[in-house]
């Protein structure tokens, strides 16, 4: 996945040179995970810039050098350290639209890597995809795939709304699946169906799909035929590809790293019973870390919900009833 | 430009230095005992010998990623002396071993939180400090207003907070050394220009000459100091943690130093260093150069040396031993010591954790 990143960067910045990246550790290293690898090299100190370290000023000037006329990439190393520039972000980048009324566009990405399962030190791994979701104005994706990886950020560089765009930590080196050589966009706000079936709906995004076809898979050995939504976009939200999912299973379960409360998994079940009440044979249930702090590296398998545990708690959902 | 507004261009100052880069002392008197100096170099060995230890366990998937002291020993052993444990603060960020440990945080500690165990962040009761620091420069406005509180309240202790070139860049710099100058917080700041921030180099982090003069603006005295020199790091230290316990307020000192190994066991530096600068640094290693002043003294042999490395390395063995004896551990970990009075929804889901893993409740 981390190359599908890499060589996306790439072509848009040879197609546009007004695309520049700005990040800590972007240029001569290319990155703590190499994902601006050799763009510093191709494309100059001027495009490809390693900033101090403060991610204020980084995203507050990013506002700022696209006001100028620029698109700029920005890399957070870690949405660990998102909460650093969320003034900027929160208030700044999400609303500079509305706020001038249309006068000013954003068309400014922020990168950045999050999740957990690879042991990082503290306060690197936590899905903190809710604080943002809960940016009107904001527009925020989370590709499980190298293939999508690849054409979201392409329609996130092209989109004129400043959008969030999370990489799975766990799923840098370990996705692999094709992706075409040349330049594509995958549409921001469509859903993926990563596996269809009949009897469960479980919707996760980011390294969670993973997951949640491993389970899939197992419970099909069971005779639970699971269909996993990939969501690739949690804002805007694919509620027409949820409904239809949900009107063929009757039944939800809702996968993510975050914890219980708060988390991203309770505005999809508020949706869902919205949309598909009479489609619903039982209640929807959500499959979360806990409601705690992201922990040390060492007991992180017990933190992040795994595939036995998806597979215990979705059988019991295929049999259970309204 | 001489009458112009703007304001006057300073001469750059330079680190303030006692040792030759071969241990030879100037002509003043040492600021160290022959004893302290000695003690100081244990912690220093200390340093060197967990480290080594370290990165080999983790290259054997036995320890996490962990950043090592190498090349900037004297600089925070040097701090570190100049504290009493007893009342003084340490608000570290995490690359200050042996000030830790001097201040009495368990090596066993130390090693369990690398090793990925929530109990590793045990801090005993009697120890004065806040836990290590991942996210950069959040430390800095906690030790001002721990400093600042302790004064509220008459006490004498001072704080030290450690940080990087690399964090002084975040705002949260900016903010605390206002306030302090300010509230004339008994707070040190102790900045290790250790010349890098992962592969971003010093000069990418300000245009300043030095990070000691961007004190001027605050109002709060700035000092530089030859951060590969245990006596002046431990002079200049002890000298600011005496104005600030007299009520006199925060000093920012730069600590000039250098990143001799890797940022942490996942970097490799060889993409970024330059290989010439480095060796450069190397000639000027703080152990090195603590060994040759004591052997200039007349007081260090190779058995002496033989002696210290065996009994910091018997210490460094027992810790590691103990922690990797130590059980893993359980699902109880990630909810013990989230709340005082834990809400009743977290209780519950303790309960189903257990249950699912098969642990004790
Ligand atoms: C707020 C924040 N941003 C980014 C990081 C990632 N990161 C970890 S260490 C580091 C460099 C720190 O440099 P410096 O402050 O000079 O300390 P040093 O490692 O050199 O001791 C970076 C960017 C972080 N831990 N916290
Ligand atoms: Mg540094």
């Amino acid at each position: 996945m981390i190359e599908a990143i890499r060589e996306c960067l790439g072509q848009e910045m040879e197609a546009d040179n007004r695309v520049v990246v700005i990040g800590e550790d972007v240029g001569v290293l290319g990155g703590v995970f190499r994902a601006t690898d050799g763009l510093q090299a191709r494309f100059g100190k001027d495009r490809v810039v390693d900033m101090p370290l403060a991610e204020g000023v980084i995203v507050g000037s990013g506002i700022g050098l696209a006001m100028s006329g620029l698109r700029p990439v920005i890399e957070l190393q870690f949405l660990g350290f998102g909460h650093q520039a969320f003034h900027q972000i929160g208030q700044q980048v999400a609303r500079l639209r509305y706020r001038s009324q249309g006068r000013h566009s954003l068309p400014l990405v922020i990168r950045s890597p999050f999740g957990g399962g690879v042991r990082t030190p503290e306060l690197h791994s936590d899905a903190f995809e809710a604080f943002y979701t809960h940016t009107p104005g904001l527009k925020v994706v989370a590709p499980a795939t190298a293939y999508d990886a690849k054409g979201l950020l392409a329609a996130a560089m092209e989109s004129d709304d400043p959008v969030l765009y999370l990489e799975p930590l766990k799923g840098y080196r370990l996705t692999k699946d094709e992706v075409p050589d040349e330049r594509y966009t995958v549409p921001l706000g469509k859903l993926r169906v990563a596996r269809a079936g009949a009897d469960v709906t479980l919707i996760a995004w980011s390294a969670a799909v993973n997951v949640a076809e491993r389970a899939a898979e197992e419970l099909s050995e069971q005779g639970i035929s699971v269909e996993v939504l990939d969501l690739r976009s949690l804002n805007p939200l694919d509620i027409d590809g949820v409904s239809e999912s949900v009107a063929k299973t009757g039944r939800v379960a809702i996968l993510h790293e975050a914890p219980l409360t708060g988390g991203f998994g309770g505005e999809l079940v508020a949706t869902i019973q919205q949309e598909c009440f009479y489609s619903l044979e039982a209640p929807i249930i959500r499959i979360s870390a806990p409601d705690t702090p992201y922990p040390l590296g060492g007991v992180e398998d017990l933190y992040i919900p795994d595939v036995d545990r998806v597979v215990a708690e979705v059988a019991a959902l295929a049999k259970a009833s309204a | 430009m001489s009458e112009s507004r703007f304001l006057p261009n300073f001469e750059p100052i330079a680190p303030f230095s006692r040792l030759t880069d071969s241990g030879i002392l100037d002509s003043g008197e040492s600021p160290m005992s022959d004893d302290a100096v000695i003690e100081a170099l244990r912690y220093m060995m200390l340093t060197r010998v967990f480290d080594d230890k370290a990165t080999s366990m983790q290259r054997q998937g036995r320890f996490g990623t962990f950043s090592s002291v190498r090349g900037q020993e004297a600089s925070v052993v040097g701090a570190a002396t100049a504290l009493d444990p007893t009342k003084d603060w340490i608000v570290p960020q995490y690359r200050e071993f042996p000030a830790l440990i001097r201040h009495g945080y368990p090596i066993e500690n130390f090693a369990l939180y690398f090793m990925g165990n929530p109990k590793g962040g045990t801090i005993p009761s009697n120890v004065n400090m806040l836990p290590m620091q991942i996210s950069l420069a959040a430390q800095i406005p906690q030790a001002t207003g721990l400093a600042w509180g302790l004064k509220m309240q008459g006490g004498d202790g001072v704080v030290i907070t450690f940080f990087g070139d690399g964090a002084s860049s975040e705002g949260d710099f900016h903010e605390s050394l206002n306030l302090a100058g300010i509230m004339k917080a008994p707070v040190i700041f102790f900045l290790q220009n250790n010349g890098w921030a992962i592969s971003t180099p010093r000069e990418n982090q300000t245009a300043a000459r030095s990070f000691a003069e961007r004190a001027i603006g605050y109002g709060v005295e700035g000092v530089m100091v030859d951060g590969n020199d245990l006596l002046a790091v431990h002079e200049v230290t002890t000298q600011a943690v005496a104005k600030a316990r007299a009520g006199g307020g925060p000093t920012l000192i730069e600590s000039v130093t250098y990143r001799t190994g890797a940022h942490n066991t996942a970097d490799d530096p060889t993409r970024y260093i330059d290989q010439q600068e480095l060796e450069k640094w190397q000639q000027k290693d703080p152990v090195e150069r603590v060994k040759n002043y004591l052997r200039s003294r007349g007081i260090w042999n190779e058995n002496l040396e033989q002696e210290l490395l065996d009994s910091c390395a018997a210490q460094i063995d027992a810790a590691m031993e103990s922690a990797r004896n130590t059980p893993l551990a359980t699902s109880d970990a990630l909810f013990n010591h989230v709340y005082a009075e834990p809400p009743q929804r977290m209780l519950d889901q303790k309960r189903d954790w257990a249950i699912r893993n098969g642990d004790a409740q």
